[in-house]
């Protein structure tokens, strides 16, 4: 049985049409569950629902097998990290963290081993008397975290909890999340626009696009075989292109676009096979150098070892364009 | 630092001469030694100061002035804390009119309230004088308490409550213990300030004092229209020193400023 379930959630602020529409999801015991897409996509508005601070117009949100879609967002048991954090800025990390324990009336003894064993499980031990205002964004950023799993919630949500640190940090966050979430066991649904970050933590991705799911699959189903022209461009494919534009080369049957990433692109010297195009602009990449090419077909991302010589702008090359290296997009499933 | 040219000097000079010599004058006037108001004094003692002290029509209406400045502003304060809460988390219909009406008694003359409020409210309905004072006064002092309070509420990220209630707290918990402690000095500020609006009031208590009940302002024109001794001036530096205490205080304890 799945542990968290939407079940035809539609959702709107204000008058304002519909922001989702029609959310159909399951996360199973345990799992991360990435949301992703750009901003108004619907994905924070979705996660503020399963919080209850949003009431849905229509649907079902079932948690562990208990409909909760009418449970105010207090008694749900549901833990959220904000995007700010959200820190009480008058509380020590201690208090922020001790915050739900003491609403629940938790006995003294038990509240501090608890708090300082969450403090601890993100390493901020030595920081509990700091106010908020005293803490770096990274260390706000995991008592936000600690606060929310102290109550050992049976389901976390996290709406973008990186993004308002370097990208440094960022990686290193990544990584802790993921350890945090292994070894408490904990069911997360986490709200992203950064594709890296939602690749590299989850377990499944949900690429949604303006109030609807255009995918949702493992990382690597999302990266190789992107199910939408959306979700091809959205994961990196910059060269896309529907059977009309009519490439040379052999079209696949029941394709409806074809989508490069730049990687898979290769450019080489004018008069090698491919299309022959002109270099536009070239950026180094440090391992590779990406190359922006007019060819008859319109203009094409592609990319070339460092160790080959530069093409400057203007230079002609000729751009390879390989069916088998592309990801390959069938039709629409919905009618 | 730069040099002020010699007209912005002049500018400068007469702006604190204007704003400070008043008070130098009943300043000084308050400590004379003599019969009448008079600067600069001929002589000088404590004499009127421990004077008005004494007079027993000054007695009674501080005790009114008091009651009446501490319960209009916490009447302000607990139905403009909410008011400003509400509007600067929620989308309340309607919320630019609110606003508008609530800046309204800060364009309108004092003496049309006072006048409106005596109309309706002492004449139509009868109520009694200290009641009526109450009510004329939360009434005043309402637009200043919503203002402070909304300004300070506006330094404040409005998801904590968010937090607070996702953590287990209900609507009203999230508000007293998580909002309220954060707009702890917007909340003094808007106290101190009305608190000395309503104590210095004029024009609105004028119409709605009665016979034996007047606050301390009017019972001091009163007194002025009949004598012309210093005490006035003496009480008057009592209540100037009163009041930058108050302030200073606060200011020192809670950092006001940035508020009003």
């Amino acid at each position: 049985m799945h542990h968290l379930e939407l079940q035809g959630l539609t959702l709107a602020y204000g008058k304002a049409g519909a922001a989702v529409q029609d959310l159909h999801l399951a996360v199973a015991q345990g799992e991360l569950v990435s949301l992703l897409g750009p901003s108004g996509c619907g994905k924070t508005t979705t996660m503020r629902a399963v919080a209850g601070l949003l009431t849905p117009l229509a649907g079902r949100i079932v948690l562990a097998g208990q409909d909760i879609t009418r449970v105010p967002a207090n008694r749900r048991d549901i833990g959220l990290v904000f995007q700010s954090y959200a820190l009480f800025p008058h509380l020590s990390a201690f208090e922020n963290v001790a915050f739900g324990l003491r609403l629940r009336k938790v006995p003294a003894a038990e509240l501090r081993e608890r708090v300082t064993e969450a403090l601890r499980s993100v390493g901020l031990e030595d920081f509990a008397s700091r106010l908020p205002a005293n803490l770096s964004g990274g260390q706000q950023q995991r008592v936000a975290l600690a606060r929310a799993i102290v109550l050992r919630p049976r389901l976390l949500l996290l709406d973008e909890p990186l993004s308002n640190l370097d990208a440094k940090l960022r990686v290193e966050m990544r990584a802790e999340l993921r350890r945090l979430q292994r070894q408490l066991g904990i069911t997360m649904l986490y709200v992203t626009h950064d594709q890296d970050e939602a690749l590299s933590l989850s377990d499944r991705i949900v690429v949604m696009r303006a109030g609807r799911i255009e995918q949702c699959g493992t990382p690597e189903e999302v990266w190789h075989r992107p199910a939408t022209a959306f979700v091809a461009s959205f994961m990196g494919c910059d060269n896309l292109f529907d059977a009309a534009a009519g490439l040379p080369l052999a079209w696949p049957a029941g394709a409806t676009h074809l989508a490069w990433r730049p990687q898979a692109v290769p450019v080489r010297a004018a008069g090698e096979s491919g299309l022959p195009g002109t270099v536009l602009a070239r950026s180094y990449l440090g391992e590779h150098v990406e190359y922006l090419v007019q060819t008859a077909h319109g203009k094409l991302k592609g990319s070339a070892p460092a160790s080959a010589p530069p093409w400057l702008e203007g230079a002609a090359v000729s751009v390879g364009l390989d069916a088998a290296a592309a990801a390959v997009i069938p039709p629409a499933p919905r009618t | 630092m730069n040099r002020l040219s010699r007209g912005a000097l002049l500018v400068l000079v007469l702006a604190l001469t204007f704003l400070v010599g008043p008070f130098v004058v009943i300043f000084l006037a308050g400590f004379s030694g003599g019969e009448s108001l008079k600067f600069p004094p001929e002589s000088y003692s404590w004499c009127w100061v421990r004077h008005v002290l004494e007079v027993e029509a000054f007695q009674r209406s501080l005790v009114t002035s008091l009651w009446v400045g501490f319960g209009s502003t916490f009447g302000a304060l607990a139905l403009g804390v909410p008011v400003a809460y509400a509007l600067s988390r929620f989308q309340v219909p309607g919320r630019e009119w609110v606003r508008t009406a609530l800046t309204l008694p800060l364009v309108v003359p004092g003496i049309i309230v006072g006048l409106a409020l005596l109309n309706h409210m002492v004449l139509l309905y009868n109520l009694p004088v200290t009641a009526s004072l109450l009510v004329g006064h939360t009434a005043l002092l309402l637009p200043y308490t919503v203002r402070v309070v909304s300004s300070s509420l506006a330094n404040l990220r409005l998801d904590i409550d968010d937090a607070a209630v996702t953590l287990g707290a209900t609507r009203l918990q999230a508000f007293f213990k998580v909002v309220l402690p954060n707009i702890r000095a917007g909340v003094a500020a808007a106290f101190v300030l009305a608190f000395i609006t309503s104590f210095n009031q004029v024009p609105v208590s004028l119409f709605l004092t009665g016979p034996g009940v007047s606050t301390l302002p009017i019972e001091m024109m009163a007194y002025m229209e009949t004598s012309y001794d210093p005490s006035i001036a003496a009480l008057s530096t009592l209540l100037v020193v009163f009041t930058i205490v108050l302030v200073a205080v606060t200011e020192k304890v809670l950092g006001i400023s940035k508020y009003v």
